[in-house]
Order: structure tokens, then C-alpha cells, then sequence
């Protein structure tokens, strides 16, 4: 079935396939005259089998049938053999059919009509499934029916794992095999997982002996015949399974436990230009909460914040997911400070504290059970005034003379202090990952051997890269010989470079935040001459890096301003945990649409953006799109899709990212899409808008 | 002449082709030339077919071995030099030789082999299997000989160790996936030596463009991986040193895939170094047997009542295209030349003489002393049927058991390579074991066939006897009769767990020798000490053109050929 080579029909066969054909029509036409006339007599239903044999892909009569039996059954309901006799049949003529096309959904989906009526037994299926996967081992359809069968009839998982061990043994190129034991070994490790957490039963074998049982199987594949990509999926996916945490965690949040935060008084609230760290310019400003996985149940009666003055009224927390209403990986709230309640001399102490009542659970539906505390210090400052009364207004230029390597240790050791603190540390998660470490490094250590081939160097950076996920805290290793394989991937594999590129991004990401220093070195002071240096913001520079993937989001909660240009981003799915931005640059990267900024819509601090030198309309199909549902049924909320002042529908997408932003700067030349009639549509939709494109606007 | 009872004359008397012993190749070149339309007279001295390919029963194989082990000079008769009746004959005398030595039978159950001592069907060419892709199945698809035989699948092949364990080897990627005894990274090189080959071997076929399906896919990487033509030359051993294999894998692939004979590391001792294209081509046969014939699990299958079936297959084949057939002759030929030095006839014991352009001869035929020879130089033409001082030499054993070496495996194969069983073995042992499934002795009974290539006997012995005490547990000393024992090698007292028991036993010594030919008389081979029929079908097939140049061997007559053969497998 796999791997034959069609061969043309012969002449001869052409002349049979027309008899053929002729035939068939007679028989069909017979067969829809007795569909619409409900004519369900013997002759009746064995014109159908007859039909279905020749095709049987014709679904009307497998309907057809289906409505016989009905009828017949209800005739005979009290005597089970003429029950019997009836579905018997049926089987038959499934089987006959299937003989003729062995892929027929049809066939394979009346059958399981057929089971579902409790006939037929598990070992006449499962007999007649070895026939079918003697002759093609590797098809979805006899795996499907299967995996019916076996759930139908309650066949023990461990039979079903044997069974796809003999089918490998036979051929350790079955995608489908391995697949299924995919399927009963993630249903194991959950039930493993609940009763691991029951205190595990003695003599049930553990997640990890299960693991480490599988990972054997797949090496021996791998090693054996390294070309073969089946076993290269499990492996993957066993990966997963090893290092994925169960349990959700907080991995990260703003503010930062132990931070100080600097707010301006009130009487310098509207005047004040400060865009320095921790200083706020607004008094309403986001706590943020990063898990390690989507979870949902993020409320006011699951987190409580407290702090030395009245709030007044509960906390709405919002989840920064597109696709997802309900559930987020990270979720952000907006604290409002009421002018009245804070006095400038004192220091509030702020606390939040996360799941320690019920209801955080993972999309998996594991409950948070690690309540964690993050507290902080909120100060009231009193900032003078900037001489340059505009200068809040003033254009931000992303050219590197206007940027001054950042100098630690004077203004604001508060940096230095939370750059240390980025990560929550679990302490379940360090324990816990131990035996995950192990077998990660064990199985690193046996790769290392393959290193001369794809697969091998690919596994060896996977494994490295997943050995730096488990321990979140330490500094992560080997990230220079990550970079490297992948770097050679590149090379040796160039139909799968973005794969690879991909990867080596979201290493590097992490090379680069992973420790103080490497973050305080991409620090940079922006300086402009209409501001002074005291109110120089502070910018991380992740420009010229190559990446083509965001990541790392969870130890960039805290930058303001974000320098991303001049990289080979497509997409910057992700950003959207980063609250505090007001200035992002995107120039010069490969953005082919303003849906791959979708997440810009989360960013209501957002004032400056430039998004100039992409290829933004220069691809009149978007492929991002297609991960979008239509623009009309899509959540653009109350919308004032108001064709009048949208000079184009072509506009859409820009309108439906860029809409309700409070943008006072916005670059977007250089794309296909710039006209003037574009910058007309953003002038428009954009009413807060001082600068676009460098020139100020009316 | 003899007090034997006089046979009725054969008649007609003059022929085309007279073919004197049944084995396999004269059986090949009867049923060629039968089928080519030449009259065939095919004679045999004993009372069954195949000669040195046959299978026999218990007692037929101790007197067909006894008889023929005796010293070749108390045969020679005494009528030799006989002169012609007609003076422009010149007559050279022939004497049948023993291509057999050194029997040596032990029997430790003699009462349970009484019993069914004629249900054996003993191979006397043995160990012999066939490789489902070779030479011998095509040209028994060519022939039709294939309808009169059926084959079991040999269910597995083991490499074996002086302690008596076998590892399965590890011959494709299914059992390279399931082996337990090579690390990974041994998987992956050998895995990735067969890829190799076959890469090569694909890139070949390509260039040649017998193979185009094949090219279609992925032709860059196909033509990049051939085997550079020095490489090819070069031994076999080297390039798989080259390809930084390691010894495990190197012995795995050199004795129990390419099925090298002898010792190919020492390049001194041995004299047949295999070359990598010829290792290549071996790997090449034995990957294309597996799985050619949908119900052999391996690459090899055995015929159903012994290998014996094969020539007599050939012979019926020979038989339906006209060829006659005489057993049980009493032969001691004279060859019959006219003066001019042209081979006329052959004479038989009777006295009956026949006439015939071509001879084939059985290799047991040789001529004798010079003396006795009229002229010298008509004796000088002959000299390939003197018998020669064969200094190669395949020791054979057949051991016969009621256990399986491996539980619920009937037949198998297990390979000895050089050093394996002690450091001074320098050949390859091959043991067959052939269960009772196969037709050959009683059911829950086996027969163990053992062989090994040498130059001395006792050596040979020797290592029979290492492999054999590996393998099997021998009874009690005192319990057997045994006929001849052998001082040098001590056997275990009392069965050993697991191992099987010993029952009866035969050692004895086979001379190799090759075809040869002079004008119209030729000599057919030997059996010889591989394990397959490659090299005898090569030889069969070369001689056979040789002898008719001009014609073509079973030429095709219907397409539907491969469906008989395989019907054949079950």
C-alpha cells in the first residue's frame, strides 16, 4: 500500500471500466428509485450490497442500509436471531466492501454503526483487523477502527501496547503504531499522574519507569535506522511527556517580588514625562501573573491583592490569549490608584497572593496547588518637572547614536535588584524534575554517539534544550553547543532551515536573559536631545540578533522600551505579556501582514511603534489568516466596522490590530502597503497620533 | 564377466549425450540437453538418484559411505587392461574412486534408531540450503524442475560461541531493531553498512538501467554512494575496516551474511580472500532473499524431503523431455576411442557397448594407472580424470537428536566463525539443523548437519567436534557403541542442561574437486564446502556451455513460470 507505483490503465482495462460504469448506473438508478420510495424488501437491500461492493464509497446507501436495518429490527425485536441474521449481514457486506477499497470511510463508519449496536465480538474484529494490517500495516483507517474496538470492548491498554510492540518489531516504520502507543501511554501517564498524587499504589509502575521503558524503544529504533522519521515523532513526543510539567506553576510576574515601585504624586501626575524604570507616568499600572502553562480560573477570589490602602472594588483579571477566552498562559490585571488614599512620605506594601483558595486549573485539568506570594513596595515620588515641556511629544529615533550603554550601580539599583528576582522559584519544580533530569542526561549522553547525522544532532539540541527547561532557575547550559547544532542543521538541511532558525532563536533568547549580566549588557539609555538625561528611558536592544522567534517572555515582564529591529521576526506572538511596553520597534524584519502583530492589540501602554521595512501587503495571500477565523465573525468587539471613515475594506487587518491603541508615533514606511491613502486611514483611526512616518501630524 | 545378473541391453545404443551418476549437475546438464532436444542416456550405478547429492536412509547412507570409503586401489578391476576386440580402438579403463574418508559412525541410542532408521532421509552433501534469490531457484523456475519440490523456510540463523550460545544475527533492519546482544551505536553502523551497499547496489542498477523504478527516487544521493571502483577490489575485510567496523560487526557480516569460509583477517593463512565487490554481490543475494517468497521468513529455504529432491527433480524434468534413465548399473566403463584419438563410446561392465558424441562422468570416475593405457598420449588429453591429490578437503558431520538447539525452532542455522571456537580455527563452521517438519526423520526428532573447509582431516575433526560439543550433550561413554571414538577429544560425561542430546552421530571427510573437460568428455564437480548451490549451479552452467556452445539452457516457453514457483513454497 505504501511505496507502489500507480500504474496506468491498459487499454483494455479502459474498455472494462466503461462496461463497468454502465453497469454501475443502471444499479444506481434502480437503488435511488428504491431509497425515495422507502422500498426496504429482501431484493431491495441486496441490490444495495451488490452496489456497495462495486462502490463503496456511495455514502447514500450505506445511509440506506442503515435505515433497513432500522426497520427491519423493529420488526423483529424479540427474536435475537433474526436480530443476528440481520446485523450478520451487514458485517458481511462491510467486509465485502472493504475488500474492494480498504480506505473506504463509508464502509469502515457503518461498521462501527454496526458495533455500537453491541453485535459482533472482539475477537472476530481483531481478527479481521490483522487480516486488513497483514496487508497494510501501516493504515489509519484499520488503527482507527481499532482503537474503537479495543475502547468498545475494553481491551486492556497492556494488550494494545503489546500489540503495537509486535507491529513495530515487524516494521519499525509504522507511523501508526507508534502513534498509538503515543495514545495509551499519555492515557497511563495520567492515570499514573493521579496516582502518583494519591500517594502512588505499591507495585504500580511509575511514570517515570514507563518513560524510561519507552525511551529504550525508540533508541533502539532510532539507532537502528536513522533515516526513518516515524520513530523521530515519539521521541519528540516523548520528550514532551518527560519534561512537561504537570502542575501549573507561576513562573514569573510583574511587579517583581521585593520590588520597589515608584509612582508619581498627584500633583505631578499630568506633567510628569519620566519614562524611567519603576517610575510610572500614570497611576494605574498592571500586575502580571506568567504560568508555565495556560490555565484558567485567574479571579479575584483565586488571587488576592492587598495593600495598605482601600481598593475599593475587585480586580478584573484578563487572560492575554487571542484564541482562548477562557484560559492563558499569562494573565494581567490593572491597578488603579485612588488619588486620596496615598500620601507622597509613605511606602505601601503590596501583596499578592496566588491560588491559595481553589479554582486555578491547568487546560489538563490539573488544580494549582502551589500558592505562591509576591510582594512589592509602591512609593509616591515627586519628579520636577522636565524643562521641555513637549517633550512627551517628542520623536523617538531608533538610530543607534541615540542609544548610551547603560551604567549599573547609580541611578537605579533597583534594576540590578530585579533583574535577579525575574523567576519564581518552586520549589516543588526543582525536586520534582530530578528523575527528569536524569533521564534527559542520560539520554544525551547515548545521542551524543549519533552526532554524525541529522537526527542525532537534532535529538542532542532538543534534549539539551529541554534539560534547561526543567531548571528554570539555574543558569542554562550547553546553550553554545545548541547554537551550534542548530547552526550546522542549518547548513545540512537547508528544506527545514525556518525549523531550525526557529529553534536557534528561542536559544539564543534565552542565552541572552538568562543571566543579569547579559541583559544588563542589551541595556541601553535612549538620549535625545530634547530630553534630559535624567528622564532618559531605559531600552533593551534585541536588534541584529537574526532571530526569527520571540521567547523568553517570562524575564522580559518589566522592559518598557523594546528595540527588535533589524531581525528576521515573522511573527511576535507572545509579546503580549510584556504590559509595560510604550516603545517597540519593529523595523526591518520579514512581518508579511498586521495580523502577524496581532498581539499589539494587548498592549495598551503601547505610544511609540515602528514597524517600518517589513514586507507587511507585499503577500496578497496571508497565510496567517488562515489561523484567524473570517474578520466579520471575529471578536472585534463592538464594532464600529464603519465603512464610511475606513477609506478600505483592504484596510482591515490594520484596522482591527491598530484600533482603540492610544499611538502618538507610529513608522510604517517601507512596507508594500504604505500609500497615502494608508497613512489617511491611520491619521483616521488613530486620533492620538503626533508623528507618523517622522512627520507631525495636523 | 561377473556373477551379477545380466541386464537386458539397453537399446537404442548411440545417443548424443551419455550422462554416467545422477547429481546434481549431471542431472542439470540431462534435463538441459534432453530439453534442447538431444537424446539423453542417463545412467547410475546405485539404486537411487542424486549420487553425492542425495538423501539417504539410515542404512543406505552407512553402505553407500562404506563401500565408497574403501581404498580406491581395491576397486580397480582386474579386466583394465583388457584389450580391444577391434584394433582401431584404443580403450582407457576407468575406476571409481571414493571421493570420501575417515567415516567414523557413533550411535549412543541404537534401539530408538532401529526403529525408524529408514525414515531418515540423510543429506550427504549437507549442510546445504538454498538462498530464495539464487542462482539454483531461477534456474529451477526455468527448468519447471520446481513443481516436483517443495521447500521449508529456515526460521533463523544464530552466530554461535564456544559456550554453546547463539545470537540471532542480525541480517535486516527488523532484526537489527529487535537484537539484544549490539550495543546502539553497533546498530546504527551495521545499519548503516547495509545502507551502504544497498545504495550502492541501487546506484548500479541504476547506471545500467535494468533497475528503473528504483533511480526514479532520489538519484543525486543514489549515484554519491557508490563504492569507488578501488574499493571494490580491494578485500572485503579492508573495506569493512575502512567503514570503521567494529570486529563484532565485521565477523557478523564477513561469515554469517557473506558467508566467507575461510578465516579472512589472516591474509596469509588464508588463500580465498574475498573481494568487496564479490562481498557486496553476497550481500546483494542475501538481502534479496528475504522476503521473496511471501512464506520464507528468511533469506533461506530447505527442500521437503531433503536435498536429495533436487537432482531428482532435474531428472524427471530430464525424464518427461525423453531423456532414458538406467540405475543400478554396474558400470567400471571403458572409455572406447577410435584410432584417430576421438572419443567413441563407452563399454559398459556387461559388455555392452554405447556410443555417444558427448560424456558427462560422475566425479567418482577416474582413469587408471598410466600403465595400463595403450597410448600415452591419448592418456596425456585425460590427465583431469586421474584421480588428482585433492589437498582441500570439507569435513562433514551429521548428528542426529529428539531437542531442538533452539526451542520451537526447527530449522536453523548456526555459523562458527574463524576463532570463534578456538583461536586456531581458521575456517567457518555451518551447522543446519532440520527438523522433522521437513520430512526428513521422524517428527520431534532433528537432524544436525555440520561442515568445515581444510586441509587435514584430523583438523577438520577437531573442529567439528568443538562446534558439536558446543552444541550438544553426549551420553554416557559407557552406554554407547560407539564404532570408532576418538582419543583427542574428550566429550562431557552425561547430558548438560538445555543442550541436546547426542544420539547418533557420522564424521566423515569429502574430497572438493572441480569440473573438468577435454573435447567430448567431461567430469561434473564435486559437492562443494559452501553452504548454498551458487558455485555448483556456476559450474554446472559453465560447463554445460562449454559442452554445447550453441545452445540455449531451458529456454523460456511460457511467462507464467514464477507462479509454479511459487506455489511451490508452502
Amino acid at each position: 500500500m505504501h511505496g507502489r507505483p500507480r500504474k496506468p490503465l491498459k487499454p483494455v482495462d479502459e474498455a472494462a471500466v466503461a462496461a463497468k460504469a454502465e453497469k454501475l448506473r443502471a444499479l444506481q438508478s434502480e437503488f435511488l428509485s428504491n431509497h425515495q420510495n422507502k422500498i426496504y424488501s429482501k431484493e431491495a437491500v441486496e441490490l444495495s450490497a451488490k452496489l456497495l461492493e462495486i462502490n463503496p464509497e456511495l455514502y447514500t446507501a450505506w445511509n440506506y442500509r442503515k435505515l433497513a436495518v432500522q426497520q427491519n429490527l423493529a420488526q423483529c425485536e424479540s427474536d435475537p436471531e433474526s436480530v443476528n441474521s440481520i446485523l450478520d449481514e451487514e458485517l458481511k457486506v462491510v467486509e465485502n466492501a472493504l475488500r474492494q477499497n480498504f480506505k473506504s470511510y463509508g464502509a469502515w463508519h457503518h461498521r462501527k454503526w454496526v458495533l455500537e449496536k453491541g453485535h459482533s465480538s472482539m475477537d472476530k474484529e481483531l481478527g479481521l483487523l490483522d487480516k486488513f494490517q497483514a496487508m497494510d500495516a501501516r493504515n489509519f483507517h484499520a488503527w482507527n477502527y481499532r482503537r474503537f474496538v479495543a475502547a468498545l470492548m475494553k481491551r486492556s491498554d497492556e494488550d494494545e501496547l503489546e500489540h503495537t510492540q509486535n507491529m513495530i518489531d515487524k516494521n519499525l516504520s509504522n507511523y501508526s503504531a507508534w502513534h498509538n502507543r503515543s495514545n495509551f501511554l499519555s492515557r497511563n501517564c495520567s492515570v499514573l499522574l493521579s496516582n502518583l498524587m494519591k500517594k502512588a499504589a505499591p507495585g504500580f509502575t511509575s511514570k517515570d519507569e514507563v518513560l524510561t521503558r519507552e525511551y529504550e524503544l525508540v533508541r533502539e529504533a532510532l539507532f537502528t535506522d536513522e533515516d526513518d522519521q516515524s520513530g523521530w515523532f515519539y521521541h519528540l513526543w516523548l520528550l514532551d511527556q518527560t519534561v512537561r510539567s504537570e502542575f501549573p506553576l507561576l513562573v514569573s510576574s510583574w511587579p517583581v517580588e521585593g520590588s520597589d515601585i515608584s509612582l508619581p504624586a498627584a500633583d505631578y501626575l499630568d506633567g510628569c514625562a519620566s519614562m524611567n524604570v519603576f517610575h510610572y507616568s500614570s497611576r494605574n499600572f498592571p500586575l502580571v501573573l506568567y504560568f508555565n502553562q495556560s490555565v484558567r480560573g485567574v479571579n479575584s477570589s483565586t488571587v488576592s491583592v492587598s495593600c495598605g490602602f482601600n481598593l475599593n472594588i475587585d480586580l478584573i483579571w484578563k487572560p492575554l490569549s487571542s484564541t482562548d477566552s477562557q484560559s492563558a498562559k499569562v494573565w494581567a490585571t490593572h491597578l488603579a490608584i485612588p488619588d486620596a488614599e496615598l500620601h507622597s512620605s509613605e511606602a505601601y506594601q503590596v501583596e499578592v497572593k496566588v491560588g491559595f483558595s481553589q479554582g486555578i486549573v491547568s487546560t489538563t485539568g490539573v488544580a494549582y496547588s502551589h500558592p505562591s506570594q509576591i510582594s512589592f513596595q509602591l512609593h509616591l515620588q515627586k519628579t520636577p518637572l522636565e524643562s521641555g515641556q513637549d517633550s512627551r511629544f517628542g520623536r523617538i529615533q531608533w538610530k543607534d547614536d541615540c542609544f548610551a550603554v547603560y551604567e549599573p550601580g547609580s541611578a537605579e539599583p533597583d534594576l540590578v535588584n530585579l533583574l535577579d528576582n525575574l523567576t519564581i522559584k518552586n520549589e516543588v519544580e526543582s525536586t520534582a524534575s530530578t528523575w527528569q533530569a536524569r533521564i534527559i542526561d542520560d539520554e544525551t549522553n547515548i545521542f551524543r554517539d549519533l552526532l554524525d547525522c541529522k537526527i542525532g544532532k537534532l535529538t542532542v539540541a532538543r534534549l539539551l534544550t529541554a534539560y534547561n527547561s526543567l531548571r528554570p532557575l539555574d543558569k542554562p547550559v550547553h546553550c553554545k553547543e545548541v547554537l551550534e547544532l542548530y547552526s550546522e542543521l542549518m547548513k545540512l538541511d537547508p528544506s527545514h532551515y525556518q525549523y531550525y532558525k526557529d529553534n536557534h532563536s528561542l536559544v539564543l533568547l534565552q542565552q541572552v536573559t538568562s543571566s543579569k549580566e547579559s541583559l544588563l549588557s542589551r541595556c541601553f539609555h535612549y538620549r535625545d536631545s530634547t530630553l534630559s538625561t535624567n528622564g532618559s528611558p531605559l531600552c533593551l536592544r534585541l536588534n541584529n540578533l537574526a532571530i526569527s522567534q520571540l521567547g523568553s517572555f517570562e524575564k522580559l515582564l518589566w522592559v518598557q522600551m523594546l528595540d527588535l529591529s533589524n531581525n528576521e521576526l515573522q511573527s511576535i506572538e507572545g509579546l503580549e505579556a510584556l504590559q509595560l511596553l510604550s516603545q517597540l520597534c519593529l523595523s526591518n524584519n520579514k512581518f508579511r501582514s498586521f495580523t502577524a502583530l496581532e498581539s499589539l492589540r494587548y498592549l495598551k501602554s503601547l505610544k511609540v511603534l515602528d514597524i517600518s521595512q517589513n514586507e507587511i501587503g507585499s503577500h496578497s495571500i496571508d497565510t496567517t489568516r488562515y489561523l484567524f477565523r473570517s474578520p466579520l465573525s471575529h471578536s472585534v468587539g463592538s464594532c464600529d466596522w464603519n465603512i464610511n471613515y475606513l477609506s478600505s475594506e483592504t484596510y482591515w487587518e490594520a484596522f482591527f490590530v491598530l484600533k482603540d491603541m492610544g499611538l502618538t508615533q507610529l513608522d510604517v514606511a517601507g512596507n508594500a502597503i504604505t500609500s497615502k491613502s494608508f497613512n489617511v486611514f491611520l491619521e483616521k483611526l488613530l486620533p492620538t497620533l503626533k508623528w507618523l512616518d517622522g512627520v507631525e501630524v495636523n | 564377466m561377473s556373477e551379477l545378473p545380466q541386464y537386458p541391453p539397453i537399446d537404442p545404443t548411440t545417443f548424443d549425450l551419455i550422462v554416467i551418476g545422477t547429481g546434481l549437475p549431471e542431472s542439470v546438464i540431462a534435463a538441459a540437453a534432453s530439453t534442447s532436444g538431444k537424446t539423453v542416456l542417463h545412467l547410475d550405478p546405485n539404486p537411487f538418484y542424486g549420487s553425492h547429492f542425495a538423501s539417504l536412509s539410515i542404512p543406505e547412507f552407512n553402505s553407500f559411505l562404506n563401500s565408497n570409503s574403501a581404498p580406491p586401489a581395491s576397486q580397480s578391476c582386474p579386466e583394465t587392461a583388457c584389450p580391444s576386440d577391434d584394433p582401431n580402438l584404443s580403450i582407457i579403463n576407468l575406476n571409481c574412486r571414493s571421493l570420501y574418508s575417515d567415516l567414523e559412525i557413533s550411535s549412543f541410542s541404537p534401539t530408538l534408531l532401529e526403529e525408524c532408521s529408514r525414515k531418515f532421509l540423510l543429506d550427504l552433501a549437507g549442510p546445504r540450503v538454498l538462498f530464495c534469490a539464487d542462482k539454483a531457484i531461477d534456474l529451477m523456475l526455468k527448468s519447471e524442475a520446481s513443481q516436483y519440490v517443495e521447500f521449508k523456510s529456515i526460521d533463523a540463523s544464530f552466530i554461535g560461541d564456544g559456550d554453546g550460545a547463539l545470537l540471532a544475527v542480525p541480517d535486516s533492519r527488523a532484526a537489527i531493531f529487535k537484537d539484544k546482544s549490539l550495543s546502539l551505536i553497533q546498530k546504527n553502523q551495521l545499519m548503516r553498512f547495509l545502507k551502504l551497499v544497498e545504495g550502492h547496489l541501487r546506484a548500479t542498477a541504476a547506471s545500467v538501467g535494468t533497475d528503473v523504478n528504483q533511480s526514479e527516487k532520489g538519484e543525486e544521493r543514489e549515484t554519491a554512494s557508490r563504492i569507488s571502483v578501488e574499493d571494490l577490489e580491494s578485500p572485503f575485510v579492508d573495506f569493512l575496516t575502512k567503514m570503521k567496523l567494529p570486529a563484532k560487526i565485521k565477523s557478523i557480516v564477513l561469515y554469517a551474511i557473506a558467508m566467507a569460509d575461510r578465516d579472512q583477517e589472516n591474509k596469509e593463512i588464508s588463500k580465498q580472500v574475498l573481494k568487496t565487490k564479490d562481498g557486496v554481490d553476497r550481500l546483494a543475494l542475501y538481502q534479496s532473499s528475504i522476503g521473496r517468497f511471501a512464506n520464507a521468513s528468511g533469506p533461506f529455504i530447505y527442500p521437503i524431503y531433503g536435498q536429495g529432491e533436487l537432482p531428482q527433480a532435474f531428472c524427471r524434468r530430464a525424464a518427461v523431455k525423453g531423456c532414458i534413465y538406467v540405475s543400478s548399473v554396474e558400470i567400471n566403463p571403458n572409455l572406447e576411442f577410435q584410432s584417430s584419438g576421438n572419443y567413441k563410446g563407452v563399454k559398459l561392465a556387461s559388455g555392452q557397448e554405447l556410443f555417444s558424441n558427448k560424456l558427462l562422468l560422475d566425479p567418482a570416475f577416474t582413469k587408471s594407472s598410466p600403465t595400463s593405457s595403450p597410448d600415452d598420449s591419448l592418456c596425456a588429453r585425460f590427465d583431469f580424470l586421474t584421480a588428482q591429490n585433492v589437498k582441500s578437503k570439507v569435513v562433514k558431520g551429521i548428528c542426529i537428536t529428539k531437542s531442538s538447539l533452539k526451542p520451537d525452532v526447527p530449522n536453523l542455522l548456526v555459523l562458527y566463525p574463524p576463532q570463534s571456537l578456538y583461536p586456531e580455527q581458521s575456517t567457518t563452521v555451518r551447522v543446519l539443523q532440520i527438523g522433522g517438519n521437513s520430512a526428513i526423520c521422524p517428527m520431534g526428532m532433528f537432524v544436525i548437519y555440520l561442515s568445515a573447509s581444510c586441509e587435514d582431516v584430523a583438523e577438520g575433526k577437531k573442529l567439528l567436534n568443538r562446534a558439536m560439543s558446543a552444541l550438544l550433550s553426549f551420553p554416557d561413554c559407557s552406554e554407547s557403541s560407539s564404532i570408532a571414538s576418538d582419543e583427542n577429544v574428550s566429550h562431557p560425561v552425561g547430558a548438560e542442561e538445555g543442550k541436546p542430546t547426542l544420539l547418533w552421530s557420522a564424521l566423515y571427510a569429502q574430497e572438493l574437486q572441480t569440473t573438468g573437460q577435454s573435447d567430448c568428455i567431461a567430469s561434473s564437480p564435486t559437492p562443494d564446502g559452501d553452504l548454498d548451490y551458487n558455485s555448483v549451479f556456476h559450474a554446472t552452467l559453465e560447463l554445460f556451455q562449454t559442452m554445447y556452445p550453441d545452445t540455449d539452457l531451458f529456454p523460456a516457453t511460457n511467462p507464467s513460470d514464477e507462479h509454479s514457483g511459487e506455489n511451490a513454497e508452502s
